[in-house]
């Protein structure tokens, strides 16, 4: 086990805590920068969605995990993201400009939607993102002379440099090279003053009030910057599949995310790469299991969907912090070894009020 | 005459999404959280009417006593199994719950074989029959839909107005404990709503299966009655009803006079629309805390 002792306040802000985990994380680093020259192709081009699913997931981390807003709707952003970048590719734009291009339009539509957002909270505030994720992708499907419609649109491969990246492992060390900054991005954030109002609000919106934060400011900045991330890996999700229409961006989409973020666990960066990692493994895992059960039950349509809800629902009740929380336990039991204690991590129970008085 | 026959089929549509949104109203006014299973509890409750007559051959009136009693017993059973053991967690727990609800019984109903996967049509003994009123045409179908869900209604408000139970289920939606406090058990009461809710789920899936069929996707009409609830005022009664109608109007006439698509989201729009204007709903509660 290891002890800091911190003796002044730059420490509790730091980005690396210990030398121990700069080691681990460059390990890491180290292993991900390695991948595609061990891992066969198919899996590099998992991995690369991997890396995707965690930028998306990272920006609706900082909404819902940190600033505590819940979005059904964040598909929209996704689309916003890969339609700009597809657009802007087809025009001949390199990466870096479409990428850009990508993050300003989303966070636009993201402040859009931050506004009226302002106003309401709690359940009414799912409702109206529900709502703009409807409005945008039925937007999709019509503005037929930019997004090609129903029908769909093809991507041209991203380019930097007059270099195309249309190899698995190019694209792979694009996602890579992004990720690492979109998730350096947020941590500094979080050490921000911006980010840990954010957290102000999510625990106590009349206390981080009563400290001086504007809440619709950083509500709108956590929209913004929420809908920005999402935004950039809509640009390298339509670059990855090459084909983008708009029923990749609906209501199923938003709840894919949700579930990314649930299951790995609210209010932690690391939660973002396990749900990632979570998210696409788990068609793979279904698919292994076929050959174990009965045909009438593998063969089923309806199989995935059981699935995903069971897991969803046993993540809520069972452990409600996501795989993050599991690992966080199971690293404590094994540091504090004869002394773990079975209460260690029992939630409070609260009795609710109503939010209708305030 | 063309607006009124619109207007009617806007009216009858509209009944469909009030009753789904009371379904909403109700668990929210005595939990103070919502279902976003409701759509597939009326899934649910129209298959389960449809097996009853279909294949277990009963009368229509019996079956339909049935699949009512039987889903609000099923309700109850979710509420005690999923959603008891959340109970005082923040709403975000409940709403991912109950989106993963909806996807299990989703997906179970799409697992059973050749029910699951087809469209079915739904006997009903008032099936065809037409009145005329000018040039416009109102079907049984619409008119059973317009009257079940006004009498609904009225006792639903009546209850909640007048009888302890009802009143017990809005003190606990205000403060859970205080209510535990004044000796109401919460805990009961939960398992009480989510059955009623479950209930008038059922019998919106047996009013709109005639109109439209059963299917495993019907649900995704729930997803409608979030603007319904929204407009009316999350937490009313009266309120889901007048929603739900504004919204089945609106889209009814924006199918006609607006270009194509807009009919899809203009429940969307209303309800966005509405929660910039006003975000308490038209029948939206105007309660203080007092310190």
């Amino acid at each position: 086990m290891r002890f800091l002792f911190k003796t002044d306040y730059q420490q509790d802000t730091r980005l690396v805590k210990h030398g121990g985990q700069g080691f681990w994380y460059g390990t890491l680093l180290l292993v991900m920068a390695a991948a595609p020259v061990i891992l066969p192709s198919y899996w590099v081009s998992q991995l690369s969605f991997v890396l995707i699913y965690a930028i998306a997931g990272l920006g609706l981390m900082v909404l819902a995990g940190f600033t505590g807003l819940l979005s059904i709707g964040h598909a929209a952003f996704l689309g916003v993201g890969a339609y700009t970048a597809a657009f802007l590719a087809g025009a001949g734009m390199p990466l870096p400009v479409s990428l850009l291009a990508a993050a300003v339009l989303s966070a636009a539509a993201g402040v859009v939607i931050g506004l009226p957002a302002l106003r309401v909270k709690g359940i009414y505030l799912a409702i109206a993102t529900l709502a703009f994720g409807f409005i945008v992708e039925e937007g999709m499907a019509r503005w037929e002379s930019v997004t090609g419609g129903n029908n769909g649109k093809a991507v041209k491969a991203a380019s930097m440099l007059g270099f195309p990246l249309n190899t698995e492992q190019s694209f792979y060390y694009t996602c890579l090279i992004i990720c690492v900054l979109v998730t350096l991005g947020v941590l500094n954030l979080l050490r921000s003053s911006t980010g840990r109002a954010f957290v102000a609000i999510r625990d106590s919106e009349i206390s981080a009030q009563s400290m001086g934060i504007n809440l619709s400011r950083y509500k709108t900045v956590s929209f913004a910057f929420s809908a920005a991330l999402v935004g950039i890996a809509g640009a390298l999700y339509a670059h990855k599949l090459r084909f983008i229409s708009p029923e990749q961006f609906g209501i199923l989409q938003s709840i894919d995310l949700l579930l990314l973020v649930v299951v790995g666990g609210l209010g932690s960066v690391h939660g973002a790469f396990l749900g990632a990692i979570f998210l696409i493994t788990m068609p793979q895992l279904i698919a292994l299991s076929k050959d174990w059960l009965p045909p009438a039950i593998s063969q089923a349509a309806g199989m995935q969907a059981v699935v995903y809800g069971l897991v969803l629902m046993a993540f809520v009740l069972f452990e409600p912090q996501g795989l993050y929380g599991r690992w966080m336990k199971m690293r404590t039991y094994l540091e504090l070894f004869p002394f773990y204690r079975r209460g260690m991590f029992k939630r409070q129970k609260s009795f609710q009020k109503s939010e209708r008085l305030k | 005459m063309l607006l009124l026959q619109l207007i009617i089929s806007g009216v009858a549509l509209g009944c469909i999404y009030a009753l789904i949104a009371l379904g909403f109203v109700l668990i929210y006014k005595a939990t103070e959280t919502v279902n976003f299973a409701q759509g597939e509890l009326m899934m649910l409750g129209a298959f389960c009417g449809l097996i009853l007559i279909q294949v277990a051959g009963l009368p229509f009136p019996l079956a339909i006593a049935i699949a009512v009693a039987g889903m609000a017993g099923f309700g109850a059973l979710v509420e005690r199994a999923v959603i008891r053991p959340i109970l005082g967690q923040p709403q975000f727990t409940v709403v991912m719950l109950t989106i993963g609800a909806g996807y299990v019984s989703r997906g179970l109903m799409t697992m059973v074989p050749t029910l699951g996967t087809e469209t079915h049509a739904f006997p009903v003994p008032y099936k065809g029959v037409v009145w005329n009123i000018g040039s416009a045409v109102l079907s049984a179908e619409q008119v059973v839909v317009i009257i079940v869900t006004g009498l609904l209604c009225a006792g639903l408000y009546l209850m909640f107005k007048y009888s302890k139970l009802g009143i017990a289920m809005q003190a606990s939606s205000q403060n859970q404990l205080a209510a535990y406090y004044m000796g109401i058990p919460v805990r009961r009461l939960n398992g009480v709503v989510w059955g009623l809710s479950a209930a008038v789920a059922t019998i919106a899936g047996l009013l709109l299966a005639p109109i439209t069929f059963v299917h495993v996707n019907m649900g995704f009409i729930g997803l409608k009655a979030f603007p319904a609830a929204v407009v009316g005022g999350f937490g009313s009664l009266p309120g889901a009803i007048v929603g739900g109608l504004i919204i089945g109007v609106v889209e009814s006439l924006a199918g006609f006079y607006l270009p194509e698509g807009i009919k899809d989201i203009a429940a969307y729009i209303v309800v966005l629309i509405m929660l910039m204007v006003k975000p308490n709903g038209l029948f939206g509660e105007n309660m203080r805390k007092k310190v």
